[in-house]
């Protein structure tokens, strides 16, 4: 479809959305109120960038169905995070609102090759996080034949993934890349011994090297896939298989990229913070909802030919952003150096404690099994090494910390790879 | 030149001692042991009757583990025994990375652990001077070798 097209198709369902969620959510009456919005002003798409922002708090103040735009009769399901920082944030899903998430997941697997012949095995967590079950309507949808695995198990998984010829595989990077770890330490080369073609990693941040790794392990294309459940869940947006951006599904999102400290709406190609409009939700709309994850919108076209823009894979988020004696670090910077490392086995924590006033950042990594470490200075040699380079790409010092195999925890979810230690007794979650 | 084990162990209570007891379990025998320390990690470094079947074991336990070769030399159990091993090294301008001994009082001959780049050749200098280096069957169990 033309971006004309687009844009008109857009305008037509946003101008019904903001009447809708007016008249039928209390939170979105007040709020427009209150900042003087009149949705039935509205005439172009740039008149949007007049409404307020949803923001997660306002979805945990809500709780439970507060948010909710239609009866609970005509509710099939209800997604929810964790709440482990708080209230969870809770959506709902009307029958429609299940078909569109199918068709927005079932364009991402055929982005990637895949087609109503594909062998589909999800490894993401089925049950109230988002991952499992949306990936699962998306397979079912295309008519792929879906392998409902669920996460953890990872012998079974890969003893199935052999016996069934699975095809595409969906779960998180770093399971992915213990699902790999795994087969090789079972004597098998998945690259060979596997039929998979394509895996689509998403629900956590995956750095272009990791993602070099994976595809290497498994013989894979691995395309990222980008959601979160406020919005829908996975399938937001997705990458083809030129792995160039994530096209964005705007015919159902509207994508604004916004200075995360002003709130204004940046140019195309400058990064800030990811903003989401849902326009075909019926269920748990959302205007402006600030997603705290940091992109860009991608200028230019795809050679894939889709006409939907590309925002970029996602570079950090607005909270988990480190800052560290005054400078701003990303966890996903940190990987990135390491994993320049061949000696460096791709499990990493980073540790943040104070030593008095001053902030301190220990990096605990493993090293490969082949490493040679027979000589202390060989392993004080590397330490030095990865401490310069983390040093002069981040202007931090970081003491790095070779520690024994297997002693940082694998995730068979989303891999804990900071703990802050600064606030007594917290951690990120 | 023999294989010595060498294990990586993150400076924690019980940690040495579990080792040892998971190569007593399995029936390793251990003839020498050594530990460069530093604040956060140790190397610690075996001599035994099986190190490829040990070396095996502790990886599959999860233990960052693995075989280096070494110069084992018999240095005569008397004053200037050590040193003697040691100027003929230094005449054939050896370069030594580290070095430890095992023996016994009542033993005649004590042994002389060398890591040695190049370590090959040193033997051979080593030989014509009288100074014998143990071979694997001088120390290995039979199954090992």
């Amino acid at each position: 479809m033309p971006q004309e097209e687009l844009q008109e198709l857009q305008l037509e369902r946003l101008k019904s959305l903001l009447i809708r969620v007016y008249n039928n959510i209390d939170f979105y009456r007040d709020q427009f109120d209150a900042a003087n919005f009149d949705p039935y002003s509205v005439e172009s798409l740039d008149d949007l960038a007049k409404a307020p922002f949803t923001v997660k708090q306002d979805l945990r103040d809500n709780y439970p169905f507060g948010m909710f735009a239609v009866p609970k009769d005509d509710v099939v399901r209800v997604h929810a995070s964790s709440g482990t920082t708080g209230k969870a944030t809770v959506v709902g899903y009307t029958k429609h609102d299940i078909e569109v998430w199918g068709e927005c997941i079932a364009r991402d697997i055929v982005s990637c090759g895949g087609s109503s012949q594909s062998v589909f095995q999800i490894a993401y967590g089925y049950g109230l996080f988002t991952g499992g079950l949306g990936a699962h309507v998306g397979g079912e949808t295309l008519g792929c034949m879906v392998i409902p695995m669920s996460s953890g198990n990872s012998k079974r998984q890969i003893q199935l993934m052999q016996d069934f010829e699975t095809d595409i595989l969906a779960c998180t990077p770093s399971y992915a890349m213990l699902l790999a770890d795994t087969a090789i330490e079972m004597g098998l080369n998945p690259a060979k011994d596997f039929k998979l073609s394509a895996a689509i990693l998403g629900a956590e941040p995956c750095s272009e090297s990791m993602r070099k790794e994976i595809e290497r392990k498994l013989g894979v294309t691995v395309v990222d896939i980008y959601g979160l459940s406020e919005v829908m869940g996975p399938g937001v947006a997705c990458e083809c298989s030129y792995q160039t951006g994530l096209h964005v599904a705007e015919d159902h999102f509207i994508i604004e990229i916004v200075d995360p400290k002003t709130l204004l709406p940046v140019p195309d190609g400058e990064w800030g913070e990811v903003v989401f409009t849902t326009l075909s939700k019926d269920c748990s709309p959302l205007i402006r909802y600030r997603t705290r994850d940091i992109s860009r919108i991608v200028p230019g076209t795809c050679e894939c030919g889709r006409t939907m823009r590309r925002m970029d894979r996602i570079s950090g988020r607005t909270d988990d952003m480190l800052i560290i004696r005054g400078v701003n670090v990303f966890p996903s910077q940190i990987e990135e150096v390491i994993t320049g490392f061949s000696e460096v086995a791709p499990w990493y924590q980073i540790v943040v404690t104070k030593q008095g006033p001053m902030d301190y950042v220990e990096l605990k990594i493993e090293v490969v099994p082949d490493f040679d470490f027979d000589e202390i200075r060989k392993i004080e040699n590397l330490q030095n090494r990865i401490a310069a380079e983390l040093k002069s790409n981040l202007q931090i010092a970081v003491k790095v910390r070779i520690v024994e195999p297997k002693s940082i925890e694998r995730s068979e979810g989303k891999a804990k790879r900071v703990i802050d230690l600064r606030k007594a007794g917290a951690s990120n979650d | 030149m023999i294989d010595q084990m060498t294990v990586f162990l993150e400076n924690e209570k019980g940690r040495l001692g579990s080792l040892c007891r998971t190569l007593g379990d399995a029936g390793v025998n251990m003839h020498a042991l050594m530990i460069a320390d530093t604040t956060d990690f140790g190397v610690v470094r075996i001599i035994c009757d099986a190190p490829t079947k040990a070396t095996r074991l502790l990886r599959d336990l999860g233990y960052q583990a693995s075989t280096t070769k070494v110069a084992a030399i018999e240095a005569p159990n008397r004053p200037g025994g050590m040193a003697d091993v040691l100027t003929c090294l230094a005449d054939a301008d050896a370069n030594i990375e580290y070095a430890y001994c095992f023996g016994s009082p009542s033993h005649d001959t004590a042994i002389v652990i060398l890591k040695i780049h190049d370590g090959d050749n040193l033997v051979d200098a080593l030989a014509a001077q009288g100074l014998k280096a143990l071979q694997p069957e001088d120390i290995y169990s039979p199954d090992e070798l």
